[in-house]
């Protein structure tokens, strides 16, 4: 399959007093058309901004410091603000967590809607207010006309999400990224969603980066599967053999300490000790050593990510030996 | 201590809600209209009984945090009643309920805003302590050592204001103002929702511990499945201001009846990738708005199995044949399950 996106050596910091805070370090990654990539990680550990980067969308302090992001065969990084947007919306299209905040609450759904398609698509009003209630019906919307005239807080938020995607998938895009889509919501609304969204993924052959927090959803969704900690990726592989064999210790100790509804009711959740560390760039060597059941000296020096197997990286030289017993 | 054993050897519970309800009035200008009106708690039972953990779940707007409220005596009910060790809390006068408050406690989801910001952790910690007179001056400063230390924060950290301390930081602090008074029954809203996977489980862990250590009562109120059933003695399920199940969690787990539980049971992602083409329950739509509460089952507009009489009749909560203390709120699949 035929890389879509090639994000090479991405490294991103936030200019604060004139100090720079790297937060994201040197991020290799790409996507194949038709597959769904989730990254994953706790707050903080620079998820989002690697999501954001992609399109563009990061604030005046977040500066990228190296790196390239290549979209079908283009660097993103070297074009002008202009090509960008013909980009952005297109091909590259992002649905966010929070839909209250992304919606306009001042104007309807429909003039939303036909809007992006005006746009982006060039239709006239009347063909894009047409096309708007195709896509609305797209999403599971019943009703559709009549949503075309609501306002976003007249929807509920399970609601305001379809219509984001809509939006998101009104001009047929090959790539969507996907910000925590469904933590807002509740849990049978976000199953509607899921589903949604692995449909018409299908439907329409795009891509999905999905960022996320939550380990079940990744179960459910992602063919491949970057963990992130303290602005690093600490490990990626298939969502397979993710589940079955983790490699590091930190993806390890993260899957043992979710709560599961088929877990052995009297086994003990292993919790991770200690917090992330919340300006990481200095730390030496492996950054999650001090959590780290498994560290010894060797880890104060700089861990490298390698393919320990085909198509499995890990940064930790004791998991690649095979140290890391597994539960 | 306590007998919360009657004379027949069997089980009493510390806190009783009978036929609970609360109803909000809408906000906004509703002229010339009877005010609509939000029904939170819509008649629940329950009883909770002491050295346990009660877990309710449900989708956001359900009532869950309500009824915690009310068993705090944070809010007076529309109508109904809360019943702590045979009183009703809501016929209080203050006096007393200023006692009751040194028996139930509250953790709040949010530790942020329900800590003063302009306060370090000692006189936080010390400010409840001293005004229900539980140490006097001079053994303050070790007690507030000790809840510290129950709660697993070094004692050095007692200076520190709250913005100083991480998010799992903070809800230990807010547990550790929960525990100095030293209560009987804690209610624990949504206490881990805001925090990080990692730290979660450290906060679950810590409360089941301290419950161990202190014989505590908890009341775990939670959207998430996993956490609850993994704190839990005993879980209910609400939907829409209403418990559609409740059971031993166990039991619960083994054998959901009502097609709510099973449907939430379904929704819960799980972390295996090779089951994910495996056979659920979708809900259809939306959770209703808790203004138009449907007719009959409250669940029917999403309900699979809903057939004509369910439009019609409010199902009650009966007792499942053969189990101890298992009830669900579905005649149809009751009816079904002694067939």
């Amino acid at each position: 399959m035929e890389h879509l996106l090639r994000v090479e050596n991405l490294s991103i910091a936030f200019v604060e007093e004139k100090k720079q805070n790297v937060v994201v370090d040197k991020v290799n990654f790409s996507v194949k058309s038709g597959e769904v990539l989730c990254i994953v990680g706790e707050s903080g550990c620079g998820k989002s901004v690697t999501a954001l980067s992609i399109l563009g969308l990061l604030g005046p302090n977040a500066h990228i410091i190296e790196g390239s992001i290549i979209l079908d065969g283009k660097d993103l990084l070297k074009m002008s603000e202009k090509e960008i947007d013909k980009i952005r919306g297109n091909e590259v299209t992002m649905v966010f967590q929070d839909v209250m905040n992304s919606l306009n609450p001042v104007l309807t759904i429909g003039n939303q809607l036909t809007e992006v398609i005006h746009i982006h698509m060039g239709y006239d009003k009347k063909r894009a207010a047409e096309y708007a209630v195709k896509m609305l019906k797209k999403v599971g919307l019943p009703d559709a006309e009549a949503v075309m005239k609501k306002y976003p807080h007249m929807l509920s938020g399970g609601m305001q999400q379809r219509v984001m995607i809509a939006m998101a998938l009104a001009c047929g895009p090959k790539l969507i990224i996907a910000d925590e889509p469904t933590t807002a919501l509740d849990v049978t609304i976000q199953l509607q969603i899921m589903k949604l969204l692995v449909e018409l993924q299908k439907e329409f052959h795009m891509s999905i980066v999905l960022i996320t927090h939550d380990i079940g959803l990744v179960a459910e969704l992602a063919d491949k599967v970057i963990i992130m900690y303290a602005g690093q990726f600490v490990e990626e592989t298939s969502v397979y053999r993710l589940f079955e064999h983790p490699a590091h210790p930190y993806t390890r100790a993260l899957l043992e300490s979710v709560p599961c509804i088929y877990d052995d009711p009297y086994k003990k959740l292993t919790s991770i000790p200690g917090t992330v560390p919340e300006y990481y760039q200095d730390i030496e060597g492996c950054r999650f050593y001090e959590r780290c059941k498994y560290s010894v000296l060797a880890c104060k020096q700089e861990q490298t990510y390698s393919e320990f197997k085909e198509g499995h990286f890990v940064r930790c030289h004791r998991a690649e030996k095979g140290e890391i017993p597994f539960v | 201590m306590y007998n919360n054993e009657d004379n027949n050897g069997e089980r009493k519970p510390l806190v009783v809600v009978s036929e609970l309800k609360k109803y909000y009035p809408v906000k906004g200008l509703n002229i010339g209209k009877n005010t609509p009106v939000i029904h939170a708690v819509d008649g629940v039972n329950l009883e909770i009984y002491e050295g346990e953990t009660l877990g309710i779940v449900g989708e956001s707007g359900c009532g869950k945090s309500t009824i915690g409220r009310q068993i705090v005596a944070l809010e007076k009910p529309t109508s109904g009643r809360v019943i702590y060790q045979g009183e009703t809390l809501s016929d209080m006068p203050f006096g007393c309920l200023r006692k009751i408050r040194t028996h139930i406690q509250m953790v709040f989801q949010d530790s942020t805003s329900s800590l003063n910001p302009r306060k370090q952790v000692y006189d936080i910690l010390a400010a409840p302590m001293l005004y229900h007179g539980i140490v006097e001056k001079e053994g303050l400063n070790a007690e507030v050592n000790r809840l510290l230390d129950l709660v697993g924060l070094p004692k050095s950290m007692k200076y520190r204001y709250p913005h100083e301390f991480s998010g799992g930081q903070r809800q230990r602090i807010g547990i550790a103002k929960a525990l100095s008074v030293k209560p009987r029954l804690i209610v624990c809203d949504e206490p881990v929702s805001a925090l990080d996977v990692s730290v979660q489980a450290q906060i679950l862990n810590l409360l089941k511990q301290l419950q161990d250590e202190l014989k505590l009562t908890y009341v775990f109120i939670s959207h998430g499945l996993g956490a609850v059933r993994y704190v839990s003695s005993r879980i209910a399920i609400m939907y829409l201001g209403r418990i559609v199940e409740i059971a031993d969690t166990q039991e619960l787990f083994d054998d959901p009846i009502h097609p709510y539980t099973q449907a939430l049971f379904d929704a819960s992602p799980l972390p295996v990738p090779k089951l994910r083409g495996r056979q659920r329950i979708v809900l259809k739509g939306d959770i209703p708005s808790s203004v138009n509460i449907p007719s009959g089952c409250r669940f029917h507009t999403r309900c699979p199995y809903a057939i004509e009489s369910c439009r019609i009749n409010d199902p009650e909560l009966i007792s499942v044949e053969g189990s101890k203390g298992h009830k669900a709120a579905c005649p149809v699949l009751m009816a079904q399950r002694s067939e």
